[in-house]
């Protein structure tokens, strides 16, 4: 069984149509990117899974379950953690309190101290500032933020929406190195990037989404060089 | 003439030199607009330090008259404080401004009428005083609570996702239901608390007699308030109201329950503005009638506005400097300029504030300063 199964889902904005019947698997341990332009619904997607977004058709199983029937705040306690198209940091709250929101289904005192200790032991960063207000901070500081904030829950599945998105390629390189650590500790990740390059480099498998259809699935190397996936999506002539 | 006299025109005479010297700088640009705002911004301050000029030097109030004026400001302020904050509160989550909260405020000192005098009647505010305001607060508080809680499930939840206009109407609306229950149950009379004997000793501050009870006002009040402070900055659903406030649903993938949080804060503004109630019963025991919450209700909405609407830490001192100004304007000010029965004006001046306020700095007098401190 897969830890992820979306079924044929259709999702609307009023009456304009963005998931056109997505099917898609994500199986424990993966990485799988979600590729395509702008508009192609990657973003739909990921907020359908994580039930900001309620299908109209179709179902969401995790871990086997029907998670449709929940509302959004119990996803966290099923095991979905996400880090939202940019960001959303709580600018007026402190790194650490950031942190604290990210662990807010938990009642666990020491294991949430000792999993803010991590966060700041992953990225110095954070424990320089951790008293500091959020949105005092460079975009990729939030960008650790946030991820670092998702992790706090202990997801089995980790979904990032754009994390590349404003940053300098310093700071990418850094977000993506960050992303395989984490798969490699044991979070499945669903990752949804315009940056198609970096993503299908670290990712196991791909989709590639076009006005909310999949037309593509495929192993991220295959994806990677095939022809029209490079000049559509990689800038590859 | 004294010297006084003399530094005051001094400084009239500086901010009419200022005022020519800013025209001189951008009269160009002016619109007709900004002539009459001009007019404003030069005619009120000018309006306040001839009228202050005036009082003082005429020697009319003595120091102790002046400290009795402030502490009654303050008292009268604290009220304003607690039931502002439960306005800010909730326009920080909900953006939207709950005017039935002046409502939940009535009801909680009706409420507070009752638990006082069934009190009375068994002798308990003579034998323990504070044990006696423990539990009329307590019960005020709970009562208002629900009432507020009741409000945002029935009324005001179906319209979280409809314009902000049919909110707002809808809370007018919710404002008569609760008037018109309270006027159907208990009829249109007014019903005045009982005695508190321990209440009447006053202490001498500065020379001037301050009643006990003004002082028991502003401690409780600034008790409730230090509460609110501490369970907003440190507590764990504090910390998930601020987070709801920011971004709602980011804090539904936090797993935070966003109409609980919306419930809590209501909950809260309403255990504040009932505990209000019961300090408005000790303060100035005339008495309670269905009508009595409009007055402090847009009151503390105009301390809300002050203190910049949505910032916790602003209600709380521009509803004391409201609480002030009234106090001590009439007779400042409007006194010193020869006006007749200047007390009458008491609520001409809140709502000049007001509307000063929303002119000039829509940001409120402490918003800015306060977010930016903390950015």
């Amino acid at each position: 069984m897969a830890l992820l199964e979306v079924e044929n889902v259709h999702a609307y904005y009023g009456n304009i149509h963005a998931l056109k019947g997505i099917s898609l698997t994500v199986e424990k341990g993966e990485i799988v990117t979600l590729i395509g332009g702008n508009g192609a619904g990657k973003s739909t997607t990921l907020r359908t899974i994580s039930a900001l977004m309620k299908p109209r058709e179709g179902k969401v199983l995790f871990e086997g379950n029907d998670l449709s029937k929940y509302p959004p705040h119990n996803m966290v306690r099923h095991g979905i953690a996400m880090v939202p198209e940019g960001r959303g940091v709580f600018a007026k709250m402190t790194v650490r309190e950031n942190l604290e929101m990210g662990a807010y289904y938990r009642n666990d005192k020491a294991g949430i101290e000792a999993d803010i200790e991590n966060a700041y032991t992953l990225f110095p960063r954070l424990g320089e500032r951790r008293s500091q207000l959020a949105g005092t901070m460079s975009g990729g500081e939030q960008q650790m933020l946030a991820m670092t904030r998702a992790l706090m829950a202990r997801p089995r599945l980790l979904l990032m929406d754009e994390p590349s998105m404003g940053l300098a390629p310093v700071l990418v390189d850094v977000i993506f190195d960050t992303i395989v650590k984490v798969n490699e500790q044991g979070t499945t990740v669903l990752l949804v990037e315009q940056n198609a390059s970096m993503a299908l480099q670290i990712a196991n498998r791909g989709y590639v989404l076009q006005t909310g259809e999949i037309v593509m699935s495929a192993d991220a190397k295959v994806l990677k060089n095939d022809p029209s996936v490079q000049k559509a999506y990689l800038g590859i002539d | 003439m004294d010297i006084t006299y003399w530094i005051f025109n001094l400084i009239i005479l500086a901010v009419i030199v200022y005022s020519i010297y800013w025209v001189y700088k951008s009269y160009k640009t002016f619109t007709w607009v900004d002539w009459i705002l001009l007019l404003f911004r030069l005619g009120l301050p000018i309006f306040l330090l001839v009228g202050m000029r005036n009082t003082i030097v005429s020697g009319k109030y003595s120091l102790d008259q002046w400290v009795s004026l402030i502490i009654s400001g303050l008292a009268q302020g604290s009220i304003y404080a607690l039931i502002a904050l439960g306005y800010t509160l909730v326009y920080g989550i909900l953006l939207m401004i709950n005017f039935a909260h002046g409502d939940v405020f009535m009801a909680g000192a009706f409420c507070a009428y009752f638990v006082a005098n069934a009190l009375a009647k068994a002798g308990f505010w003579q034998s323990s005083p504070i044990v006696a305001i423990a539990i009329t607060i307590a019960v005020a508080a709970l009562v208002s609570m629900s009432i507020a809680v009741t409000l945002e499930k029935l009324a005001y939840r179906p319209l979280r996702s409809a314009p902000r206009l049919n909110v707002l109407i809808t809370a007018i609306g919710a404002s008569f239901v609760i008037q018109y229950l309270i006027k159907g149950f208990f009829g249109s009379a007014v019903r005045a608390y009982p005695e508190v004997a321990p209440l009447k000793a006053s202490i001498p501050i500065l020379g001037a007699k301050v009643p006990l009870a003004q002082l028991v006002v502003l401690l409780i009040a600034m008790i409730l308030m230090g509460l609110l402070y501490l369970l907003v900055e440190k507590t764990k659903m504090g910390k998930a109201m601020r987070a709801v406030s920011e971004n709602k649903e980011v804090a539904r993938l936090m797993g935070i329950d966003v109409n609980q949080v919306i419930a809590f804060t209501f909950a809260i503004g309403g255990a504040l503005a009932g505990a209000a109630g019961v300090i408005e019963g000790l303060y100035s025991p005339q008495g309670v009638t269905f009508t009595m919450g409009f007055f402090p209700g847009v009151k503390a909405f105009t301390a809300a506005v002050l203190g910049g609407i949505g910032n916790i830490p602003g209600a709380m001192p521009s509803g004391l400097v409201l609480g002030v100004f009234e106090s001590l304007g009439p007779n400042l000010v409007l006194g010193g300029l020869g006006i007749p029965s200047a007390n009458q004006l008491k609520d001409a001046i809140a709502f000049l504030m007001l509307v000063m306020v929303l002119i000039f700095r829509p940001s409120g007098i402490l918003g800015e300063k306060l977010s930016e401190k903390k950015a």
